[in-house]
């Protein structure tokens, strides 16, 4: 796979999913290949259960810490609803995968508001992977690490050599957890890449 | 070269510089930059109770001899603004720098302002970085300025600045040696003969900064095509770069005071020069104010909210097209956790049908609904003044009763002398003091009354109910607000009692504190629940209503066990499973 000149991946899900842990190891993993790299974050008020977004753009030379509408190359979402909520950051023909599942925010929960009607099917239509993650985590040998296997997914799309994902998980999860995490970083991969 | 976020760079650079002191009190986006340099070598750090307090030391540290870093959000210069005007007169002896990080698009804050108007009213040179090595390069450079020029410096960050993880190619811990502090009240006591002695140096010295900026290396003319020049600064620099990479640009790294001769050159260096502004009008109000003309965008950027590389393209050519959000979403705003003890207080508030003036923090969430229960939010310390206020206006007439709701933290940052001003004018009201024993929404940082300091020194925890006794009030209980029929009671007394102030003292570790909360084994739904939505009416992440038939479920793997819907069940359908977690 070639390196483009810039690729950003927008991360998206709900405060204490682990998207920042997953973010940091996308950066490390650029920053080994030998690419520029800048991560933003959000801290604060919106980790209180509500919606989150980290982006990691990554390149031969990076401004922008931040994705407008229309130019993330990679949606890598945490949950279908968030999935949806940032769809229009994607540009055309960006890819996405998408963890499978759905978490009821409050006004949902309170019966004041309704999720969206199968959003499996509209993610479809744009594409998206959807990954069993939490499934596959627990496969894996860790309910954690379903955040790892999703970047096993966006991995496929990524001109990364393994061994550097691999080097660098083995560098930033809890020593015991490092074989589960690099069996779900796999497990991730092979559905998207049987 | 390490990924840094802007508040760790800035870290860094102080630590470089040999800055031996740090001092601040976390808001976000700054909080992070002092937690940094506490865990640096040989250094000394401490949270404050607020921001004034903290530059205050600050500045005695640095009139001692040290270098220091004084830390604190764009609102919290608000309430260091007092000491820092002033010690623009008095100067420095140890290099001072104050860490002022703006929230533009408000993410975490309750106003939008930009620090730089107080540089610019404070006559304080202050750096604008575009990324971390910036802040980490400036931030270095600050110490040994803020000595040449005598005056503080001030850093201006916002949140894609502090929370942006950029390269740092980071450098040697200088060797700095405290300064010797002689006596000099011409210098450091501010009465007017001698502030007016000091008004003279500042305006020598404003002149002197003003040829130094000229030749700063931080402001720096990236010559490209010519037909558009861009003026700008921090992150806005970025998306500038990626919206017209072929443009020439003049990056600000000082934006006060500017470079007059360097604006003019790079104005006349271009056909159209533009100056691009986020979320206030500083930089562009001050530059037309040196009389250098500015060019319109055909179409304007917007003036409140983040900008972006996209904003940019728009404002020059507004029909880029993108993919529409996806409509009708179900909004996720954050919400108080699951077993979250300031529920119930208020749940209950809510059922007294009071006006609650609220105060910052994560219980600033309980004027979402279903609790819906705040009526004001303002500022720090602001529930137990706004409600003296309330009760003026009323008077003697008939009305709701009034309480004021205030976390522990923000009750030490600035709710004392509040709570002081009620009861020394004689004030009426009920103060909730919302004592979780910790600083929760910043990322549960120490403060004095939980008796926990930055660094893990030893000291001692802020014995609440005897400072509000000592300060004059009466009438104080101390309530458990996971106990619903206590919380009730103590409401109810405390709400009889028109003619007299009462404070109640609600105490309950945060859920998210490891330490010392203790999760209970999970709640479920049995069979007797009648779908009266009682619970559902908590807001608590771990109750769900079914949408089909009303009931409610709770998901054990949220539920803490904390038992407060239990409580509001009145037929007996919430059980605790057996057994532990």
């Amino acid at each position: 796979m070639t390196m483009p000149s810039i690729m950003r991946v927008l991360l998206a899900g709900v405060g204490g999913q682990g998207t920042i842990l997953a973010a940091d190891l996308l950066a490390k993993t650029a920053i080994a290949s030998g690419l520029e790299v800048k991560l933003s974050e959000i801290h604060g008020m919106s980790q209180r259960g509500g919606s989150v977004t980290t982006v990691v753009n990554m390149g031969e030379s990076v401004h922008s810490m931040v994705i407008s509408e229309g130019e993330a190359d990679y949606l890598l979402a945490f949950e279908t609803t968030e999935a949806l909520r940032n769809i229009h950051f994607l540009k055309p023909g960006g890819k996405i995968y998408v963890n499978d599942i759905q978490i009821s925010p409050l006004p949902v929960l309170t019966g004041k508001a309704l999720m969206p009607s199968n959003p499996q099917m509209r993610l479809e239509q744009y594409g998206a992977h959807l990954i069993p993650a939490q499934d596959l985590a627990l496969q894996a040998g860790s309910a954690k690490s379903a955040n790892v296997v999703l970047l096993g997914a966006l991995s496929t799309g990524l001109p990364f050599a393994d061994d550097v994902w691999e080097e660098q998980i083995r560098l930033k999860v809890p020593p015991k957890t490092i074989d589960a995490n690099l069996e779900a970083f796999r497990l991730g991969r092979s559905c998207v890449q049987p | 070269m390490e990924l840094l976020s802007g508040n760790e760079a800035i870290a860094q650079g102080a630590w470089e510089a040999g800055c031996g002191i740090g001092v601040g009190y976390p808001g976000t986006p700054s909080t992070e930059t002092l937690e940094a340099f506490a865990k640096k070598e040989a250094v000394y750090a401490e949270w404050c109770p607020n921001e004034k307090v903290a530059l205050e030391v600050g500045v005695g540290a640095s009139a001692a001899g040290s270098r220091v870093l004084a830390t604190m959000k764009h609102v919290g210069v608000n309430v260091a603004a007092d000491p820092l005007f002033t010690a623009a007169y008095t100067g420095v002896n140890g290099g001072l720098v104050l860490l002022a990080a703006d929230d533009p698009g408000m993410h975490s804050s309750q106003n939008e302002q930009d620090s730089r108007y107080y540089a610019l009213a404070a006559h304080v040179p202050v750096f604008d970085p575009s990324d971390s090595q910036e802040a980490h390069d400036f931030t270095k450079a600050a110490y040994a300025l803020s000595e040449e020029f005598d005056t503080p410096f001030m850093i201006r960050s916002t949140v894609r600045i502090s929370h942006a993880k950029t390269p740092v190619n980071t450098g040697e811990k200088e060797n700095y040696q405290p300064k010797v502090y002689e006596k000099d009240p011409t210098k450091w006591v501010m009465m007017p003969a001698y502030a007016k002695l000091r008004r003279v140096e500042l305006d020598k010295r404003d002149a002197a900064l003003s040829s130094w900026v000229e030749e700063c290396p931080f402001n720096i003319i990236e010559q490209r095509e010519t037909s558009k020049g861009f003026i700008c600064s921090g992150a806005v620099y970025q998306y500038v770069r990626d919206a017209f990479p072929e443009a020439s640009v003049l990056k600000l790294g000082v934006t006060w005071p500017l470079p007059k001769q360097k604006l003019e050159s790079f104005a006349n260096m271009v056909e159209d020069v533009y100056c691009i502004d986020e979320a206030s009008q500083y930089l562009s109000s001050q530059i037309l104010a040196l009389g250098i003309e500015l060019s319109q965008t055909p179409h304007p950027l917007p003036a409140a909210g983040e900008l972006s590389s996209r904003a940019l393209r728009l404002a020059f050519d507004d029909t880029e097209a993108t993919t529409e959000p996806e409509a009708k979403l179900p909004a996720r705003p954050p919400a108080l956790c699951a077993g979250c003890p300031h529920r119930l207080v208020f749940k209950e508030l809510a059922r007294a049908k009071c006006i609650i003036t609220g105060d910052i923090g994560c219980y600033t969430l309980g004027a979402l609904p279903p609790l819906a229960a705040m009526d004001t939010t303002v500022c720090m310390g602001a529930s137990i003044s706004m409600a003296h206020g309330f009760e003026l206006s009323y008077g003697e007439s008939e009305h709701a009763p009034v309480v004021a709701v205030i976390g522990d933290s923000t009750f030490a940052h600035s709710g004392i002398t509040s709570l002081l001003n009620t009861v020394y004018n004689q004030g009426v009201g009920t103060v909730c003091i919302l004592d979780n024993r910790t600083t929760g929404m910043t990322g549960h940082q120490g403060n004095p009354v939980n008796g926990k300091t930055l660094q893990g020194r030893q000291t001692r925890e802020l014995n609440l109910e005897e400072l509000v006794k000592a300060l004059g009030v009466e009438d104080v209980a101390t309530v458990n607000p996971n106990d619903m029929k206590a919380t009730r009671q103590a409401i109810k007394q405390a709400l009889e009692a028109k003619d007299r102030l009462s404070v109640i003292v609600f105490r309950s570790p945060c859920v998210l504190l490891r330490d010392s909360f203790v999760a209970q084994a999970p709640y479920y739904v049995n069979g007797n629940c009648t779908a009266c939505g009682s619970c559902i009416s908590l807001g608590c992440p771990a109750i769900e209503k079914n949408p089909a038939d009303g009931t409610a479920s709770i998901e054990a793997s949220m539920c803490v066990g904390c038992g407060q819907c239990s409580q509001y069940c009145a037929f007996e359908a919430i059980t605790q499973s057996e057994g532990g977690r």
